[in-house]
């Protein structure tokens, strides 16, 4: 097996109107294993997956994809690299007009010749794995949010992609499925030897499974390491978040004023509409 | 003074901006080579557009080909002109009213409905998670709908022409006594078929063009929020009307200017 990493991230930078999202961010992903990047919420962990999927232009840096720059390919040859990725939206994303068999059917339709006979194997296949074989004639306005995720899963290993970007696969999972959902992950991975990014804040359930781990903050990679190496970190601002303390170098409030002036000033400005 | 001149400049640049967006957009869209599964969403995309329109389309062509006859008849009958009905009904409907109310109403019905359905689509995702399956939505989402669009308005305006005639029919004749062969024969010989069949249906093909690309691009660039939806859904309805009545001038000013 190659050993070259699959994906390498250098000086990423990306801001959103006056706000930076990321200052320079160096990631590599390597072949196989199961990389998980976290912090804290709004520290743009989607906008990265977005980024390592073409979807967003980065204002400086590179991402390159098995040796391609992600955004520097035509239209064509991005979307030809995508069907060896798949992506497991926050939302799930499921095509709303179409069945839960269907949404799952649907990479196979469009990008294999394989017969309905078998499209049908492979799709019940899937679901069985995520739970939900008997929902397949169900709508997706009928599942709920964690169910919707589920199915979402299964679409995007309807292909058993190389590369799998998890955009919060853990929120809004019961206990049971939550296992299960770890379980499988890491399962898939061990079988298949796909490469998977987990993007998460669910501290437990992503070190559980994760083979390396990068810790984002401020727009910039904060520390990065094997599980083990940074739960015995000693930086603060890595053991407040690997340990989940409410205060310390990391703070709790989007940046603001003084709350004391603040709440002075009520009426008078700031209020920009 | 300086901030007005610099919002003005401002302004002109997003609106440049924008155009280019979605001449791009359009082109994207459009190039590509014919396939049986995009055969098959165009069919799905005419029934949507083209057939669930029929009614409202079909209806109101038959109370503006019998307005148009009773307003008529009222003005021809003080010149002792009535005969000449069959010929105005048809006229106006070939040459202006079919072409450009069936727009309007094709913007209000369709317009805004496609305008809705892919802002939606993009608002959770959809497009999003197209676009990381390896699909391009523009071929699959938007193509469809800009063919089925560019398709269905014109023979919408067909339908509305010939069932407004048969309005005028049923009032003129039937109900006010004009006679049935002169309203038939004036309108036969007076009609020109390139000249106000073809040039009407040329106004119907462009009006078509324009309130299809504005629909299906408002939803695709808007932005993804309840209130960016209905604000793009509105600005669909407001800039095809006004497009349509616009063009319309000039279309009807360059067919028919020198016609006499």
């Amino acid at each position: 097996m190659n050993d070259s990493p699959l994906v390498v991230v250098e000086g990423l930078r990306f801001s959103r109107g006056d706000r930076d999202i990321f200052r320079g961010v160096d990631l590599t992903i390597p072949r196989g294993k199961i990389t998980a990047i976290m912090g804290p919420s709004g520290s743009g962990k989607t906008t990265l997956l977005k980024l390592i999927g073409g979807q967003l232009t980065p204002d400086a840096g590179r991402v390159t994809i098995d040796g391609h720059d992600v955004h520097a390919l035509s239209r064509k040859k991005l979307f030809a690299l995508r069907r060896r990725m798949g992506m497991l939206f926050q939302s799930g994303a499921l095509f709303s007009d179409l069945s839960v068999f269907e949404n799952v059917a649907f990479p196979l339709r469009v990008h294999t010749d394989l017969p309905d006979a078998m499209i049908r194997d492979v799709v019940l296949m899937k679901l069985e794995a995520v739970g939900l074989r008997g929902a397949r004639e169900l709508m997706p306005a009928e599942l709920s949010g964690g169910m919707a995720r589920r199915v979402a899963l299964a679409r995007a290993l309807a292909l058993d992609p190389e590369l799998i970007l998890y955009d919060e696969p853990f929120v809004g999972q019961d206990p049971i499925s939550m296992g299960v959902l770890v379980q499988l992950i890491r399962r898939v991975n061990d079988a298949l030897g796909l490469t998977a990014v987990v993007v998460s804040h669910d501290i437990k359930e992503t070190l559980s499974i994760a083979d390396y781990v990068y810790v984002i903050a401020d727009g910039k990679v904060m520390a990065h390491g094997t599980p083990e190496s940074l739960n015995v970190d000693r930086d603060p601002r890595v053991s407040q978040f690997m340990h989940g303390e409410p205060d310390g170098p990391v703070p709790f409030h989007y940046s603001a004023d003084d709350f004391y002036v603040d709440m002075l000033n009520a009426g008078k400005a700031g209020e920009r509409r | 003074m300086m901030t007005r001149i610099t919002r003005l400049g401002r302004h002109g640049c997003d609106l440049v901006e924008a155009l280019g967006r979605a001449g791009m957009f359009l082109g994207q869209s459009l190039v590509g080579r014919p396939s049986a599964e995009g055969f098959k969403l165009w069919l799905r995309q005419m029934h949507f557009i083209g057939v669930l329109s029929l009614a409202i389309v079909l209806v109101s062509g038959l109370f503006i080909g019998m307005v148009l006859a009773l307003q008529g008849f009222t003005i021809l009958v003080d010149f002792g002109a009535e005969d000449a009905l069959g010929q105005m009904v048809a006229l106006s409907l070939l040459r202006e009213l079919a072409p450009v109310v069936a727009a309007l109403l094709f913007a209000g019905r369709a317009g805004s409905a496609l305008t809705a359905e892919i802002g939606l689509m993009k608002a959770t995702e959809q497009l999003s998670s197209m676009e990381m399956i390896g699909v391009d939505p523009l071929k699959r989402v938007v193509a469809p709908r800009l063919w089925a669009g560019f398709v269905s308005l014109p023979l919408l305006t067909v339908g509305f022409s010939v069932i407004g005639i048969w309005g005028g029919h049923l009032v003129g004749v039937e109900w006010l006594g004009v006679y049935n062969g002169s309203y038939w024969g004036n309108m036969q010989s007076s009609v020109d078929f390139v000249d106000d069949i073809g040039n009407g249906m040329l106004k119907s093909l462009v009006f078509a063009l324009v309130v299809t690309w504005i629909a299906v691009f408002q939803g695709y660039d808007l932005v993804p929020t309840s209130e960016g939806i209905s604000r793009a859904t509105t600005r669909t309805v407001v800039y095809s009307s006004l497009a349509v009545l616009g063009l319309d001038f000039v279309l009807t000013a360059l067919m028919f200017g020198e016609l006499g």
